[in-house]
């Protein structure tokens, strides 16, 4: 198959961006998007143009590096699908693809399709330690965790981090990855000891990377290759509210409590 | 969160504040219907709930300073958060395509500015009397000052369109306002949903009739 390509291109994080056009010849349907733009790549190269930049890495769904925006919808037109996983059999021969990076204040270019995403290692980084014996191995089972938790906790620490939400999301909120973080500990009796102070100091540091708020429009889950809920985005405000009450500075003063 | 005030600094402080005072205009939408529905009925009816309104001056003030409280916070963090929204994302998609979002939820931000003016135009025709529609204003007598206003073409189909904005502001708010406290879950989504689709007919329509009903001259005809 035949594809037309508007792909944006940008040599740095400072120079001024435009769309090119880029034609791409003897598509097979089997390719993975990613292997489609090495294959266009190999061509540019030839040609003597600089190749497409993207960021990509375990190629299999579960790393989060890879992600574009695809005709307006970020990872494509395929649900629950990374970039790296969707094949060019979901496209027509002859079609026009507009390929254009996540956008983000936060997220800013690096270059081409390629953006920097540190500012989710920062509100990662920001939610800290948990509370755990060190020494000898723990008993199984000493620590009970319900059914509904255990899977509660497992469909939201399925995020991969990739920031799909944050590139759907009209006003570029980070709701639907700082919920997923913040409830994956929560959930769990591990999480228990830092949770209100946890998910304070997650939120400060998702503000502080200039992410939007969350106007309760669901394009994050709608394209969430993970389909993580946004039954967690209700679990971050009810945790928020409940830590205005409950959070305690994470180094106690000096007295007696 | 250590205290109150960095909660509501914090974006989705900003959001519960929203809900709260969104919640509160919402509250009142339902009571006035019950006041314009009262229209329909005649002078008498309309114009002593109105005496009623006013029977205590304490009481009165009191549910307007909570009511402009509740505005002057929703169109504050509104614009607070329009900017920390607008600087989010600086360069915007040359090709975009919602998948989930209704178009209510994505127009939030243009239906509450207008409903803005609205309120204020409505409030100099009806409450304060100045003269921003054709005609004399007399105190006290609602009946006369609603019926001489929508006769009026102009008149009434401002007050249609903006009833219609704010079922457009409703169908959104009226589900967001909760899920923004918290009580976002598969199991209540199609409840919330439901109700803010009822809300926005009944407080819509509600609105709707007594400049509909002037406008087509089955009343004052």
């Amino acid at each position: 198959m035949n594809l037309v390509l508007m792909v944006w291109r940008q040599e740095n994080a400072r120079a001024q961006g435009h769309m090119q056009r880029i034609e791409a010849k003897d598509v097979s349907p089997d390719m993975s998007f990613l292997e489609m733009l090495d294959v266009v790549n190999e061509g540019l190269t030839e040609a003597g143009q600089s190749p497409i930049a993207f960021d990509h890495d375990c190629r299999e769904g579960i790393c989060g590096s890879c992600g574009v925006v695809i005709n307006g919808v970020p990872h494509g037109p395929q649900p629950g699908t990374t970039t790296c996983q969707l094949h060019m059999r979901h496209f027509r021969d002859g079609q026009v693809i507009v390929i254009e990076p996540f956008r983000a204040r936060a997220f800013p270019v690096i270059r081409d399709l390629m953006v920097d995403r540190s500012a989710f290692d920062r509100v990662i980084a920001a939610g800290g330690f948990i509370t755990s014996p060190t020494g000898s191995a723990p008993d199984g089972n000493a620590m009970l965790v319900s059914k509904h938790a255990a899977d509660t906790a497992m469909e939201a620490a399925a995020c991969i981090g990739c920031g799909a939400c944050v590139a759907a999301c009209p006003n570029a909120s980070a709701m639907l990855f700082v919920g997923a973080k913040v409830s994956h500990l929560g959930l769990l009796p591990q999480g228990q000891p830092e949770r209100w102070s946890r998910v304070h100091a997650m939120v400060a540091a998702m503000d502080a990377e200039g992410f939007g708020g969350c106007t309760n429009f669901l394009e994050c889950a709608a394209v969430c290759p993970k389909n993580v809920s946004s039954d967690f985005i209700g679990r971050l405000n009810r945790d928020l509210i409940g830590a205005v009450f409950l959070a305690r500075p994470r180094v106690a003063s000096n007295d007696a409590g | 969160m250590f205290g109150l005030i960095p909660f509501f600094r914090s974006t989705i402080g900003k959001k519960v504040l929203m809900a709260v005072s969104g919640f509160f205009l919402f509250a009142f939408c339902v009571e006035h219907v019950t006041g314009a529905l009262l229209f329909l009925r005649g002078p008498d009816a309309i114009n002593g709930y109105g005496r009623l309104l006013h029977y205590s001056a304490a009481l009165i003030w009191f549910f307007r300073a909570g009511l402009l409280t509740s505005a002057v916070v929703h169109v504050t963090f509104a614009t607070l958060l329009y900017f920390q929204e607008f600087g989010a994302r600086p360069v915007g998609y040359q090709n975009r395509r919602y998948l989930r979002s209704s178009y209510a939820a994505r127009t939030m931000k243009y239906s509450g500015p207008f409903l803005l003016g609205f309120v204020i135009f409505h409030l100099a025709h009806l409450t304060w009397g100045y003269n921003v529609v054709p005609g004399p204003f007399i105190e006290g007598d609602i009946y006369a000052n609603m019926l001489n206003g929508f006769r009026t073409g102009w008149v009434a189909l401002v007050y249609l369109g903006a009833v219609s904005l704010l079922g457009l502001h409703l169908l959104h708010g009226a589900h967001s306002m909760f899920e923004s406290l918290g009580l976002r879950h598969r199991r209540i989504e199609s409840l919330l949903f439901g109700f803010a689709r009822v809300a926005t007919v009944v407080i819509s329509v509600g609105l709707a009739l007594a400049p509909a009903a002037v406008f087509f001259r089955i009343i004052g005809g």
